[in-house]
């Protein structure tokens, strides 16, 4: 029988507004996501060029990650493990369009890259140096039982030390990030019900 | 010549993303590359998209890309050379 | 001690065939699915890919219930012998896994204010319910490694006891989003692709659906994985790490777990998707590994990089390798093209095998490695 492991920390971004294990960190007003994701970034004083690059989900999900990861997850093998619903649907919609008319087809590669939804993860293995063990899930909605069976087993199997989980939905400016961390040490324990709890709060 | 490059400040700018840069931020002979505005490959396939988009150059070499974006002194050159729009 | 988990039915349905034997057939008369196409993107401008023929995918496909698309009728093709032949009833016990980059991506030209079409968890719930799953479908999306991941999370499943079979289908289909995004990226060749040659210039696209039972059950046990790794480069989010570092850790993660040395590796399934970048890190991160000498082939030649498919059909290729003692070639390869050794396959031969590793890398810097062993 394998130790329990723990919610270390969880943090959620959604309706202009961020969430730090509960508490409400950070609220803006903002007339899209694009402009209350770099107010966000403003607030949390990152300075990433690169993250003006991204797309949407990518935005999102590194936002959530800045919240939670610190110096020292970089050291400690985090695992990365997201899921979603709509894929990259999102920027593939856009990407479409840039190829619908004949007359005017010039694809952008800069779009194109983000037509995978595993990029986002990428973009914080980048921001954050993490080599680790990475996945992208889709799921029809946050699949608690899935993803806590697969974090603990990535932490019991030693195939990371922790691991940072993300549901990081994204589509036409309807957005919800829930991210959390789990590790072998704490005072939540990581379980469906804990799972559920903190994504619907 | 000037307001062509004057123009590809602007839009590299804006295709490329680069927020928190200005067009007078960014001098006709500094490197676009490597250590000057810090772009990178996919940086490099969009302004070959540009140069079609809105010069009507087809690079059929994107090797030489390297040469022609080194800078906006070099961009304005080549576009000037070769456009056809 | 971890309980062995095994692939036990393997199934494949590609521009070679719509069998695993018959796919066989053609690699050893080296015959390639790859060809020059002229309709298959609106621009009409010809190029290369290895696409399923769809006359004889009709003619194989006969299930009028409802409307299925043509990587639909593949993926189903693919997957229901496999589950049919197991003999396995699908209670809580078992899951599905879909590995997909794009699925119905096309969905999106009909109308792309809609996105539910294109949904990936529709997808693959619409086939759970025709094949008849009980529990809800897992769906891997994860660039081109989608396919022998989920090998690896299917396996990483039944050892943690969350099920006791998992049936994995994995499939894409070539399409204008991907062509036009590819050519985009300049990486598409003009010729039929040379993985780890000198003159290589890109990929050719390529669709195919694969299927696989992965199960703790040994009986008709074709092999055994032994260990896994999925581990990001932390470089750039398109091109590889030049050291190679995402899929060395991947390699090394999988070797530890296995309790192997480099010399027992028989052959590698490697990507090779024949672009000047994703190679030349291959060789780095093999070389690195040890694992220079070991025969090594990217079967790109053949299928053309069939994206999300690709891990997954590859696997199953790799299977009947060990099965049948036999390495195939990597064809389209003609002269060495990377700086560091690696030994390419030039031909078709024998060789007794009984451990092999299969590789994929993708866009967002991921790989995965995973090791398996013929049974006895």
């Amino acid at each position: 029988m394998q130790n329990d492991n723990y919610i270390t920390a969880t943090c959620r971004i959604h309706n202009n507004e961020m969430f730090v294990d509960g508490q409400s960190i950070f609220k803006t007003q903002a007339a899209d996501f694009a402009e209350f994701s770099k107010k966000a970034y403003q607030h949390l004083g990152i300075s990433y060029p690169k993250f003006f690059k991204m797309d949407n989900l990518s935005k999102l999900a590194f936002l959530g990650a800045e919240l939670l990861l610190k110096p020292e997850h970089h050291q400690s093998n985090t695992a990365l493990v997201f899921a979603n619903k709509s894929s990259s649907l999102d920027t593939d919609v856009k990407y479409q369009q840039s190829i619908a008319d004949k007359g005017n087809y010039f694809p952008s590669p800069a779009v194109f890259v983000y037509t995978l939804p595993n990029i986002c993860v990428g973009e914080i293995s980048i921001r954050h140096q993490l080599k680790s063990e990475n996945s992208f899930f889709i799921f029809d909605a946050f699949n608690a039982n899935l993803m806590c069976s697969y974090a603990n087993l990535l932490i019991d199997t030693q195939k990371a030390h922790a691991v940072l989980c993300g549901w990081i939905e994204y589509f036409n400016e309807d957005y919800r990030a829930f991210l959390y961390l789990v590790s072998p040490n704490g005072n939540t324990i990581h379980n469906k019900q804990s799972l559920e709890t903190a994504y619907n709060q | 010549m000037e307001a062509l490059k004057q123009e590809l400040k602007v839009k590299i700018i804006e295709v490329l993303n680069l927020e928190d840069v200005s067009a007078a931020d960014i001098n006709d002979n500094d490197a676009l590359f490597g250590d000057g505005l810090g772009l990178d490959s996919i940086d490099a396939l969009e302004l070959i998209v540009m140069l079609d988009k809105d010069y009507g150059i087809k690079l059929t070499d994107p090797k030489e890309g390297k040469n022609i974006f080194a800078s906006i002194n070099t961009m304005a050159d080549y576009i000037t050379a070769n456009r056809t729009k | 001690m971890s309980k062995p988990v095994y692939i036990a039915q393997t199934n494949c349905i590609t521009p070679l065939g719509f069998d695993v034997d018959g796919n066989i057939e053609q690699i050893l008369a080296k015959v390639s699915g790859i060809a020059l196409h002229q309709n298959l993107t609106k621009s009409g401008i010809p190029f290369y890919a290895a696409v399923v023929d769809e006359h004889r995918l009709n003619q194989a496909f006969q299930d009028a219930r409802m409307h299925f698309t043509k990587l639909e009728k593949m993926l189903l093709l693919a997957l229901q012998p496999v589950v049919t032949e197991s003999g396995i009833v699908l209670n809580e016990e078992v899951a599905l896994i879909f590995s997909t980059t794009k699925g119905n991506v096309e969905k999106l030209e009909e109308n792309y204010t809609n996105i539910e079409p294109a949904l990936l968890s529709g997808l693959a719930q619409k086939m759970a319910d025709v094949v008849g799953f009980k529990t809800q479908p897992i769906v891997i999306s994860n660039a081109c490694v989608s396919g022998i991941m989920a090998v690896s999370v299917a396996k990483r499943l039944i050892q943690a006891e969350v099920y006791k079979h998992v049936f994995i289908v994995a499939g894409d289909a070539v399409t204008e989003f991907v062509v036009s995004g590819f050519n985009s990226f300049q990486a598409m060749s003009d010729a039929p692709c040379k993985p780890y040659s000198k003159n290589r210039s890109g990929v050719t696209l390529g669709e195919a659906a694969a299927a696989v039972l992965v199960t703790s059950d040994p009986t008709n046990a074709k092999v055994k994985i032994l260990g896994d790794g999925s581990i990001n480069d932390a470089n750039h989010i398109s091109g590889p790490s030049r050291t190679g570092e995402g899929l060395f850790r991947s390699v090394a993660s999988a070797m530890k777990e296995a309790k192997m040395i480099p010399e027992q590796i028989d052959y590698i399934s490697a990507h090779g998707t024949a672009t000047p970048f994703n190679d030349e890190m291959e060789s780095i991160a093999f070389s690195r590994s040890g694992l220079s000498a070991a025969p090594l082939n990217s079967l790109k030649g053949f299928y053309g990089h069939t994206l999300g498919a690709s891990g997954l059909l590859e696997t199953v290729i790799g299977i009947e390798s060990v099965l049948r003692n036999q390495l195939f070639v990597s064809l389209g390869y003609d002269e060495l093209g990377v700086s560091e050794p690696i030994n390419i396959i030039e031909e078709n031969r024998y060789k007794p095998l009984i451990r092999f590793l299969k590789t994929a890398s993708g866009f967002g810097g991921c790989n995965t490695a995973v090791i398996f062993e013929k049974m006895n």
